[in-house]
């Protein structure tokens, strides 16, 4: 039994494998073919090879009134981005500051900031597009993703994270003469490497894969993402230039599908650790 | 959360809390608070003045046939969408677990959908699928079998439940995996020794062990269908044909967003906010932190 390979889990896996991947490789194999066959319906799973070009097209020129390609993913890249970076960085310093401080009202501010895990932006649409409105943020870089960037989850798990510090660290950083400052720079920091980068995953393609923020509150089309610009194109079914919408979806797949698989390790430990 | 060492001052925790606090401040408790404020009152058409007319924005909610409906639909399509991801995703787990030729590559093959927007899984689908474009949609309309999405609401909902769950099995994925593996090798040899096969091993040992995993993936699979399957669902149906695939989220955006009724999108939006609350207190009563999702 234990002697010949396992042919039922490698028959189920590969099955699994090709249901993920099938789609995709339609995808790239179509976007080398001829816009008008694909429209009559001969669309294959052969790619031609000869015909790259169609990406440098997309990518320099975008097709059907979108902008370039380049100038999409940009957006979509600045976004994913800022929002990791900007949730990184206000949920370390929140964090900090609730485990290793005492203030007056701290349970309060904890709380204040939990409670907001169980207000998704869908159930908040019509109010927060009048907030941002009174902002002035609508069409705006800064209002794709500032307001995305306060969260609890982030928060959440650092707090687990330096709560589990351990107490003679802190007592010798101190002995030592460090201030707070210090402390998180030299040694919270440092220590929380792992955390940072799998966290950075995770809202890297959570930045990435925002649909219905950028919908509402951009409606200039320099601000179009990726994903936005894709789903415009798809909704012009007639006259559709399908091998340069098929050749942008493979370019707008591949920037979050390499940060997840370059990044693998870090992304599963941190996702699963993060739950026990 | 409590910790006996701790440094001193008051001026600098505020400081570190203050960007996290305003931020949490003016885009959620501000258009909430606003939400909550607006289900309950009635402007005319005007915007000129408004009227405080208590639950009534309520009342005209849960009284519509096409609110109840949605809910149902949405009902359906959740648990759906929970089911066929959490199934997939388990089977795959299993094999994945056994100690075979590479499993890393596999592993790999199997994580990367994670990263695919919503969006962009409700455009794969599309490529596959669609009657006039899609490899198998054509296949389909050739061999006499009648397949439009765009007109059939049986076959858009089943396009939407397939496209949202296709996208959710790798993050399933992961959590099941990590559950087995965290399962004793002792239990499951010991099982196999008192001569429990297969599927009975499965049945009776590895599945009760994995509760606890399968029960938080179904909360998060939950939410996941109820909210972040709005890209899937706009992009391929705009919830369409009529109101076939409109589940509760596509419809406060349709009712709000598009007609401009703020009134009941603002109800809608309370409502949306209390089945919130009580999902995450459910998970929290039985499961304690389990909070990054």
């Amino acid at each position: 039994m234990r002697d010949r390979p396992d042919y039922v889990a490698h028959a189920v896996l590969i099955l699994g494998v090709v249901l993920f991947a099938l789609p995709v490789w339609l995808v790239f194999a179509g976007s080398t073919q001829d816009s008008d066959a694909i429209m009559r319906g001969e669309l294959s799973l052969v790619p031609h090879l000869s015909n790259l070009s169609v990406y440098t097209r997309v990518f320099l020129n975008g097709t059907m009134g979108t902008e370039p390609v380049w100038h999409m993913l940009l957006i979509s890249l600045g976004m994913a981005l800022a929002i990791a970076f900007g949730k990184i960085t206000i949920s370390i310093l929140s964090a900090y500051a609730v485990v290793f401080f005492r203030f007056p009202f701290r349970h309060v501010a904890f709380w204040l900031i939990f409670v907001t895990l169980m207000l998704p932006v869908e159930v908040r649409i019509i109010p927060t597009y009048a907030v941002m409105a009174d902002f002035g943020l609508i069409n705006s870089f800064t209002g794709l993703w500032v307001p995305l960037i306060a969260s609890a989850t982030a928060t959440l798990l650092f707090r687990q994270v330096f709560t589990a510090i351990p107490d003679e660290l802190v007592e010798a950083a101190r002995i030592d003469g460090a201030g707070p400052l210090r402390f998180l720079r030299d040694i919270v920091l440092p220590v929380s490497g792992a955390n940072i980068a799998a966290l950075f995953v995770i809202l890297f393609v959570y930045g990435w894969n925002q649909y219905l923020w950028p919908l509402l509150v951009a409606t200039d089309r320099g601000l179009d993402t990726i994903v936005i610009g894709i789903v415009k194109m798809i909704g012009q079914e007639t006259q559709t230039d399908w091998s340069a919408v098929m050749a942008t979806t493979v370019l707008a797949l591949l920037p979050p599908v390499v940060v997840v698989v370059v990044m693998q390790r870090w992304f599963i430990a941190g996702l699963t650790e993060g739950e026990k | 959360m409590d910790r006996r060492t701790v440094f001193n001052g008051r001026l600098l925790p505020a400081v570190l809390l203050l960007p996290q606090l305003l931020l949490t401040f003016f885009f959620f408790y501000w258009p909430a608070g606003q939400a909550v404020w607006s289900s309950l009152i009635t402007q005319d058409a005007f915007g000129q003045g408004w009227v405080f007319v208590g639950f009534e924005n309520f009342a005209d909610l849960f009284t519509d046939p096409l609110y109840v409906d949605s809910i149902v639909r949405t009902v359906f399509f959740c648990l759906a969408v929970s089911v066929l991801a959490m199934g997939i995703a388990l089977g795959l787990a299993v094999f994945a677990d056994r100690a075979i030729a590479g499993r890393g590559v596999y592993r790999t093959l199997l994580i990367w959908p994670y990263a695919i927007a919503p969006a962009m899984s409700a455009v794969l689908f599309l490529f596959v699928l669609n009657p006039r474009v899609g490899l198998l949609g054509r296949w389909l309309n050739h061999h006499g079998i009648a397949w439009d999405y765009t007109l059939n609401g049986a076959q858009a909902m089943l396009m939407v439940v397939s496209a949202s769950a296709w996208k959710q099995v790798s993050y399933n994925f992961i959590f099941f995996l990590a559950g087995l593996q965290s399962i004793p090798r002792a239990v499951t040899e010991a099982a196999r020794m008192d001569g429990a096969k297969g599927w009975h091993r499965f049945r009776t040992i590895t599945f009760p062990l994995l509760a606890p995993t399968t029960f938080f993936l179904l909360v998060v699979n939950v939410v996941y269908a109820a909210f972040d399957t709005f890209g899937t669902i706009y992009a391929l149906t705009q919830g369409g044909p009529g109101k076939d695939t409109e589940t509760l989220v596509i419809k406060v955006f349709r009712d709000g967003v598009i007609n401009q009724d703020i009134g009941s999108s603002s109800a809608q939006s309370v409502v949306l906010m209390v089945g919130v609350i009580v999902i995450t207190a459910v998970q929290f009563r039985f499961m304690g932190r389990r909070t990054l999702s």
